[in-house]
C-alpha cells in the first residue's frame, strides 16, 4: 500500500523531495540560533561589542535563511500534497468506474462517496504531515537535545528526563481519548440518521402527528452526543495543561540547576536563555509529534478503506475479448444458467434457466416481486456474470465481446434510473454522443417525451437538476427510454420502466418501439399485463424459475400464475 | 491548514451580517453566564501567568548574577523567588485546565441547545419548506455548520482572546523593563500584523475559491457514484473520468493556493520572531556591554528573548484562526436562518376528544378512550358544542396553487360521505396529490372551502385534524428501529397484538415472519433491506394500527405486484370498512369499486361518478378511454 501511495507523487516528485529537504534547512538554522548565544556571551565577558555584532549578524542571517527555507518548504509541501491528492482521487475514481455492479453492491454508494471525499482528504493531510511535520518535529527534537548536550551536559539531563515524561503523558491521553472519540462519532451517526429520516419522512411525521415523539427521540440522541463529546474532550483538553506543566517544570529546573552550574563557573549566565529556548523547541516538537500520531491513526483507517477499493478486483473483465467482435444480431440464448449474487454457497436466485429469444422479437416478462425478473435481464449486458451456464448474444457468449461493444448494442433502461445534471439534450446524448438534433427529436418522439420537453420554456436545452428532481417520475422514465433509444441498440431491455407512465402513454411508447427499432429485440419487464400482452411471447417467472413461455392466449389457457395475475388486474370488471 | 468542507453549492460561503450573527451567538452562549465569566477570568489568569513567570525568570537570573558577582552561594532570596515562580506557574496550569474544561461544557451545551432548537424548528416547518428545499441543505446545517461553529467557539475564540491578552500583557511588562528593546518588539509586531493583513485578505479569497471547488468535486462524485450503474450501462466511464479530471485539476490548483498561504504563515511568523530574537540578543548584549550593565540587566535580556517567542506564537496561530472564524460565522448565520423560518401556522381551536354518545345522540366528553371521538368546538360566547367525528369531507369550489401565479386545482367541489370510497384518477400532474395535501392541511386554502364533519378545517387544530386521518403514501418512509416499532408508529400505545393484527390485515405478517428476527428485525436506512413492495405493506400496517375514520391512500399499492395486491385486497377492504377513503391510483383495478371516481385533468374534475356510470358516458369519456386503453385487445 505504501508503495502504491508513493506512486501518486508522480508529476510532483521534485516537490515531494524538496519539501523535507528545505524543512531540514529551516530546522538546522532555527536550532543554531539559540546555540550561538554562547559565543555572544563570550563576547560579552570579553566586553567586545564587535564579537557580539558579528555573532548577531550570523544569527540574523540564519533566521533569514530559515525564513526562506520555511517558505519554500510550505510551498513545496502544498504543491506536492495537493498534487498527491489529485492523483489519488483520480486513481480511486477511475478504479470505481472500472468496478462491476457486483463490486459496487459490496461497498454501497454512500461508503464509496466517503472514501473518495473524506478518506482522500485524511490521506492528503497525513501525506502533508509526512513531508513536513514528521521531518520537522523529530529533527528539531534530536538537534536541540544534541546541542544542549554539547553546550552543557549537566543541564541537558533535564531534557532527558522531561522528554519521556511528556511523551508518556501525551501517549496516555491520546490512547484514552481515541476510543472515546470513536464512540462519539457513532452517536453522531445516529443523530444524523435521525435528522435524515425526519427530513425525508416529514410527511409521515406530520400526518401521524409525531412531532413531539420525534423531538424526544432527537433530544435523547443529541444528549447522548453531548455526553460522549464531553467525555472525549475532557480527556483531550488535559494535553495543554500537561504540556504547560512539563514546560514550566523544565524552566524551573533550568533556573535552579542552571543557577548552581553558573555559580560553579561552567556556564555563562546568558547561556541560560539558550536552554530556555531549547526547552520550548523540544517540548513543542513533542506536542506536534503527538498530534501527528493522532492524525496518523485517523488517516490509517482512511488509507485502509481506500486500499480496500484499490484491492478490489473487478470481477467482470474483457481483457481477452476480441476488440473487433460486435454482436451480429439481437438473438439471446440462456443455456442452463444458474445465478446468485453472493457466490456459490447460497441457493440460486435464477435456477436452471434455459431460454432462446430470436432476433427482432418482442418479449414480455411477468412475475411477482422477488421472482428475479431484473436479475435475469441484467445478465444480458453482462452487468453480472452467470454463476453457471452461459448467456449468448448474437450467437456468441457475452464474455467473448468487449464490454463496450456488447453494451453499446444491448441498451438497458434500469428500474432505478438516473438523469445527470445538464440539459435534456446532454442527457439524451448519453445514448449516442454524435446524435444530430433530428435523431434526438425522433428518439424523444418515440419515447413520448417530445411534447412535454417542448412544453418546457427552454425545450431540449432545459436544465435537469442533479438526480432529475425537477421532472416528474413519468417524465424521467420517458427521458431514460429516449436516451436508450438513441443508441439504436440491437437489444433493448426495459426493466419496469414505464411504471409511472399512464396506460395511454405506455401504449404510445410501445407503438414507438415498433416504428423506431423494428429490427431490435425488445424485452419488456412489466407489472401490467397489457404492457406485454401483444408481445411475440411472454415469459412467466416465479422464484427464479421459468414457469411458462407463450403468447398471451396460450398462457391464459395453460398457465395458472399468468391467469392469476391477469385476473387480479381485471377484478371488479363487469 | 485549510480544512475541506462541503457546503451545498447554492449556499453562501461567507457571512453577510456579522454583527447580528455574533449578537445572537452571544445570546446562546450567554445562557451559561456564570461559566462564561469563569472562562474569561481563568483565561486571563492563565495567559498572564505565562508572562508573570517570565518576569520571575528575569528576576531569578539577576539574582544569580548578583551571586556570581559576589562569589556567594544562592541565598534565600533566590529560593523565595523560585517558589513564587512555581506558585505562579501552578496557578496558570490550574487556570488553563479550568477554562478548557469549562469551555467544553459551554460549547457542547450550546451546540446541543442549537441542535435541539433547530430540530424542534424543523418539526414545526410547513411541508412547503421541505418541498422547496433539498434535504442536503438542511442536513448540512446539522453536520457541517454546527461543526464549524464548534471549532470557532471552542478553539478559535479562546485562542484569539489568549493572543490578545498575552500580547498586551507582554508589551506592558516590556515597557516597564526596557523601552529600547520594546521598540524592537513593537516593530516586529507591526510587521507581523502587516503580513497577516496582507496575506489574510488573499488567503480568504483563495480559501473561498477552494471551498467552491471542494463543493463541485464532491457534488460530482456523489452524482456519478449514485448513477454509476447508468454510467456502466452506457459505457460512459471514460467521459465520466474526463469530466472528473477537469474539476479535480481545478480543485488541486485552488487547494494549492489556499493551503500555501495558510501553511506559509507559520514559518513566516516563526522566523520573524527568530530574527527579532537575534536582533534583541545582539542589541541587548551590546547595550549591556556599552553601558556596563547600567541600562540593562542580563535577566531583562533573557526575559525579552523569552517574550519574543511568547508574543509571536499567538499572533501566528490567531492569523490562522481567521478563516475558521469566517467559516464559523457563515455556519452560524445559516443555522440562524433556519431558526428564523416561519413555522407552520395553526390558529385552529377545535380539538378532538374522546366521547360518550348516548342513545339520543347527546355527546359528552370522556377522559378515557371510548373508541368514539368528537370535535370539541368552543364558540365566541363561551359555549361549547360537540360534534361526532364521522369522516364527512367536503370541498366547496376549491381553487389552489403552490405558486400564486400557477393554479393547480380549479373549482374543485366534492362530497365524501362517511364510509364512502372516493377515487381520483388522472395523469401525473393533474392535481390528485394536491387534493390530499389540502385535506390534512399540509397546504392551506381560504376559510370555509374545505369542511370536515361540517367544521371549517382551518378552525381545527392541525394536530387533531391529522390524528383523525391516516395517510399511506407512494414513497414510503420507515424509521430506524424494529419492524414492530415501525408499525407502532401509527399508534404509540398499541400492544404487540394490535400491531401483529394490523400486519396481518395488510398481508405483511407473512413476509415479516420470514425475516431473520421476525417483528424484532431492525430496519436501517429507510428500510433498505426490504423491497419497495414490502415497505408499502408495512406502511399500510402502520396506518391500520392508527385506525382513524378517514384514510388517504396515495398510490399506496403501486409497488405491490397485482397478484399480491389481490391477496391484500380483503385486508384492505376490512381496513377501509366504515371509513371515508380517498384513493389515488394509476391502476384502474384499484379504484374500480369506489363509490365515486373523480377524473382529474389539469386541476379540474372533468368527470365524476361510479365505475359504471363513467363507462356509460361512452367513447368520448376520458375514463372510458383510459379504461379501454387498458383492454384494447380484449
Amino acid at each position: 500500500m505504501i508503495k502504491k501511495l508513493l506512486s501518486f507523487t508522480k508529476g510532483y516528485k521534485k516537490a515531494t523531495i524538496l519539501a523535507p529537504i528545505t524543512m531540514i534547512g529551516e530546522v538546522l538554522a532555527e536550532v543554531m540560533i539559540p546555540f550561538l548565544i554562547q559565543y555572544m556571551s563570550k563576547g560579552m565577558e570579553e566586553g567586545s561589542v564587535e564579537t557580539v555584532v558579528t555573532v548577531g549578524a550570523i544569527m540574523i542571517a540564519l533566521a533569514f535563511f530559515a525564513l526562506f527555507c520555511g517558505i519554500m518548504s510550505a510551498r513545496y509541501a502544498c504543491y506536492a500534497s495537493t498534487g498527491f491528492a489529485k492523483n489519488l482521487r483520480r486513481a480511486l475514481f477511475s478504479k470505481v468506474q472500472d468496478l462491476s455492479f457486483k463490486n459496487t453492491d459490496k461497498f454501497t454508494t454512500a461508503s464509496l462517496v466517503t472514501r473518495l471525499t473524506t478518506d482522500v482528504n485524511n490521506t492528503q493531510m497525513a501525506f502533508m504531515m509526512c513531508i513536513r511535520m514528521m521531518v520537522r518535529a523529530p529533527l528539531m527534537l534530536i538537534c536541540a537535545t544534541t546541542l544542549a548536550f554539547i553546550q552543557n551536559a549537566e543541564l541537558a539531563v533535564i531534557f532527558v528526563v522531561a522528554i519521556p515524561i511528556l511523551a508518556v503523558c501525551l501517549g496516555f491521553i491520546m490512547s484514552k481519548a481515541h476510543p472515546k472519540f470513536k464512540i462519539m462519532l457513532k452517536k453522531f451517526d445516529y443523530l444524523n440518521r435521525t435528522v435524515q429520516e425526519n427530513l425525508i419522512g416529514a410527511r409521515v411525521v406530520k400526518s401521524f402527528v409525531r412531532e413531539d415523539f420525534e423531538e424526544d427521540k432527537f433530544k435523547e440522541a443529541s444528549e447522548a452526543v453531548r455526553q460522549t463529546q464531553v467525555k472525549a474532550e475532557r480527556i483531550i483538553i488535559c494535553q495543554m495543561p500537561i504540556v504547560q506543566m512539563v514546560m514550566y517544570a523544565t524552566t524551573v529546573a533550568v533556573i535552579l540547576l542552571g543557577g548552581n552550574v553558573v555559580l560553579s563557573g561552567n556556564l555563562a549566565i546568558a547561556e541560560l536563555s539558550s536552554f530556555l529556548s531549547y526547552g520550548t523547541q523540544i517540548l513543542m516538537s513533542l506536542t506536534f509529534l503527538s498530534m501527528a500520531v493522532m492524525m496518523f491513526t485517523i488517516a490509517g483507517a482512511s488509507i485502509g478503506r481506500i486500499g480496500e477499493v484499490f484491492n478490489e478486483v473487478p470481477d467482470i473483465r474483457d481483457d481477452e475479448a476480441d476488440a473487433n467482435l460486435v454482436p451480429k444480431d439481437g438473438e439471446i440464448v440462456f443455456k442452463n444458467v444458474n445465478f446468485n449474487y453472493a457466490g456459490k454457497k447460497e441457493k440460486f436466485v435464477l435456477k436452471n434457466f434455459n431460454l432462446t429469444i430470436p432476433s427482432g422479437s418482442t418479449v414480455g416478462v411477468i412475475g411477482g416481486t422477488g421472482s428475479a425478473k431484473t436479475t435475469f435481464v441484467q445478465l444480458i449486458p453482462r452487468l453480472y456474470d452467470a454463476t453457471e451456464g452461459e448467456v449468448l448474444v448474437g450467437g456468441r457468449n457475452v464474455k467473448d465481446y468487449k464490454l463496450k461493444n456488447l453494451r453499446e448494442n444491448v441498451a438497458m433502461v434500469l428500474q432505478k434510473n438516473v438523469l445527470f445534471s445538464g440539459t435534456i439534450r446532454d442527457n439524451l446524448k448519453w445514448g449516442n454522443k454524435d446524435a444530430t438534433d433530428e435523431q434526438i427529436i425522433e428518439a424523444a418522439k418515440s419515447a413520448a417525451a417530445h411534447d412535454f420537453i417542448m412544453s418546457f420554456p427552454d425545450g431540449y436545452d432545459s436544465w435537469i437538476e442533479q438526480g432529475g428532481v425537477n421532472v416528474s417520475g413519468g417524465q424521467k422514465q420517458r427521458l431514460c427510454i429516449a436516451r436508450a433509444l438513441l443508441s439504436n441498440p440491437k437489444v433493448l431491455i426495459l426493466d419496469d420502466s414505464t411504471s409511472a407512465v399512464d396506460t395511454a402513454t405506455d401504449a404510445m411508447i410501445r407503438k414507438g418501439f415498433k416504428e423506431h427499432i423494428s429490427d431490435s429485440t425488445v424485452i419488456i419487464i412489466a407489472q401490467r399485463i397489457n404492457s406485454v400482452k401483444d408481445a411475440d411471447f411472454i415469459v412467466v417467472l416465479d422464484e427464479g424459475e421459468i414457469k411458462g413461455v407463450g403468447t398471451h392466449e396460450e398462457l391464459m389457457n395453460t398457465n395458472d400464475i399468468y391467469r392469476e395475475v391477469y385476473d387480479s388486474q381485471q377484478r371488479g370488471d363487469e | 491548514m485549510a480544512r475541506m468542507r462541503n457546503v451545498p453549492h447554492n449556499m453562501p460561503l461567507t457571512p453577510r451580517n456579522n454583527k447580528k450573527t455574533i449578537g445572537r451567538l452571544l445570546k446562546y452562549l450567554g445562557k451559561s453566564k456564570g461559566k462564561l465569566v469563569l472562562v474569561f477570568i481563568t483565561l486571563i489568569i492563565s495567559s498572564l501567568a505565562g508572562i508573570a513567570g517570565t518576569l520571575m525568570v528575569s528576576n531569578l537570573i539577576n539574582t544569580i548574577q548578583v551571586s556570581v558577582e559576589n562569589q556567594s552561594a544562592l541565598g534565600s532570596d533566590f529560593y523565595t523567588q523560585l517558589f513564587t515562580m512555581i506558585g505562579i506557574y501552578l496557578a496558570g496550569i490550574a487556570c488553563t485546565y479550568t477554562y478548557q474544561r469549562t469551555m467544553v461544557s459551554i460549547s457542547t451545551g450550546t451546540l446541543k441547545r442549537l441542535r435541539d432548537d433547530m430540530f424542534v424548528k424543523m418539526q414545526s416547518l410547513p411541508i412547503r419548506y421541505f418541498d422547496t428545499h433539498t434535504n442536503g441543505e438542511l442536513m448540512s446545517r446539522f453536520t457541517n455548520d454546527t461543526d464549524v461553529m464548534r471549532e470557532m467557539i471552542s478553539n478559535s475564540l479562546p485562542q484569539l482572546i489568549t493572543a490578545f491578552i498575552t500580547v498586551v500583557g507582554a508589551l506592558i511588562a516590556m515597557i516597564f523593563s526596557s523601552w529600547m528593546l520594546t521598540i524592537i518588539i513593537v516593530v516586529m509586531i507591526i510587521i507581523m500584523l502587516f503580513i497577516v493583513k496582507k496575506f489574510g485578505g488573499k488567503s480568504s479569497k483563495y480559501f473561498i475559491a477552494n471551498q467552491r471547488s471542494v463543493g463541485k468535486v464532491n457534488g460530482y462524485i456523489e452524482e456519478y457514484i449514485e448513477g454509476q450503474k447508468v454510467v456502466k450501462v452506457f459505457c460512459h466511464e471514460e467521459e465520466t473520468k474526463d469530466g472528473f479530471d477537469i474539476l479535480n485539476e481545478e480543485l488541486r490548483e485552488n487547494a494549492c493556493k489556499a493551503n500555501t498561504f495558510a501553511n506559509m504563515m507559520m514559518p513566516i511568523m516563526g522566523n520573524i520572531s527568530y530574527i527579532t530574537y537575534a536582533v534583541i540578543a545582539m542589541v541587548g548584549i551590546a547595550i549591556y556591554i556599552l553601558s556596563g550593565g547600567a541600562l540593562l540587566s542580563i535577566g531583562t535580556i533573557v526575559m525579552f528573548l523569552m517574550l519574543t517567542r511568547m508574543v509571536s506564537n499567538p499572533i501566528g496561530t490567531s492569523s490562522q484562526q481567521m478563516n475558521t472564524i469566517l467559516m464559523g460565522l457563515a455556519g452560524a448565520e445559516r443555522i440562524f436562518e433556519v431558526l428564523d423560518e416561519e413555522g407552520e401556522k395553526d390558529e385552529g381551536y377545535v380539538t378532538l376528544v374522546n366521547a360518550n354518545i348516548d342513545e339520543d345522540g347527546n355527546i359528552t366528553e370522556s377522559a378515557v378512550r371510548t373508541g368514539k371521538w368528537a370535535w370539541k368546538h368552543p364558540h365566541h360566547d363561551g359555549t361549547l358544542t360537540y360534534t361526532e367525528l364521522k369522516g364527512d369531507v367536503r370541498f366547496v369550489d376549491v381553487t389552489f396553487g403552490y405558486d400564486e401565479n400557477k393554479t393547480v386545482l380549479k373549482n374543485v367541489s366534492l362530497y365524501a360521505k362517511p364510509g364512502q370510497k372516493i377515487a381520483f384518477v388522472g395523469s401525473t400532474g393533474a392535481g390528485k396529490t394536491t387534493i390530499t395535501n389540502l385535506i390534512n392541511r399540509f397546504y392551506d386554502v381560504p376559510d370555509g372551502k374545505i369542511r370536515y364533519d361540517g367544521i371549517n378545517i382551518n378552525k381545527i387544530k392541525k394536530a387533531d385534524l391529522r390524528r383523525s386521518l391516516a395517510m399511506v403514501l407512494q414513497d414510503t418512509h420507515l424509521f430506524t428501529g424494529t419492524v414492530m416499532e415501525n408499525i407502532r408508529y401509527g399508534k404509540l400505545d398499541a400492544t404487540d397484538e394490535e400491531c401483529i393484527e394490523a400486519a396481518k390485515l395488510a398481508n405483511a405478517h407473512f413476509f415479516i415472519s420470514h425475516l431473520p428476527d421476525g417483528y424484532d428485525t431492525m430496519l436501517t436506512a429507510d428500510g433498505a433491506n426490504l423491497s419497495q413492495g414490502q415497505r408499502q405493506l408495512l406502511s399500510i400496517a402502520r396506518a391500520a394500527v392508527a385506525n382513524p375514520p378517514v384514510l388517504i391512500l396515495d398510490e399506496a399499492t403501486s409497488s405491490i405486484d397485482t397478484r399480491t395486491e389481490a391477496l391484500i385486497e380483503k385486508g384492505m377492504d376490512k381496513l377501509m370498512e366504515n371509513k371515508t377513503v380517498f384513493v389515488i391510483a394509476h391502476r384502474l383495478s384499484t379504484v374500480r369499486n369506489s363509490n365515486a371516481i373523480m377524473v382529474l385533468e389539469k386541476g379540474e374534475i372533468i368527470e365524476r361518478g361510479d365505475h359504471q356510470s363513467l363507462l356509460d358516458i361512452g367513447p368520448e369519456g376520458k375514463y372510458y378511454q383510459l379504461y379501454n386503453g387498458l383492454f384494447e385487445l380484449s
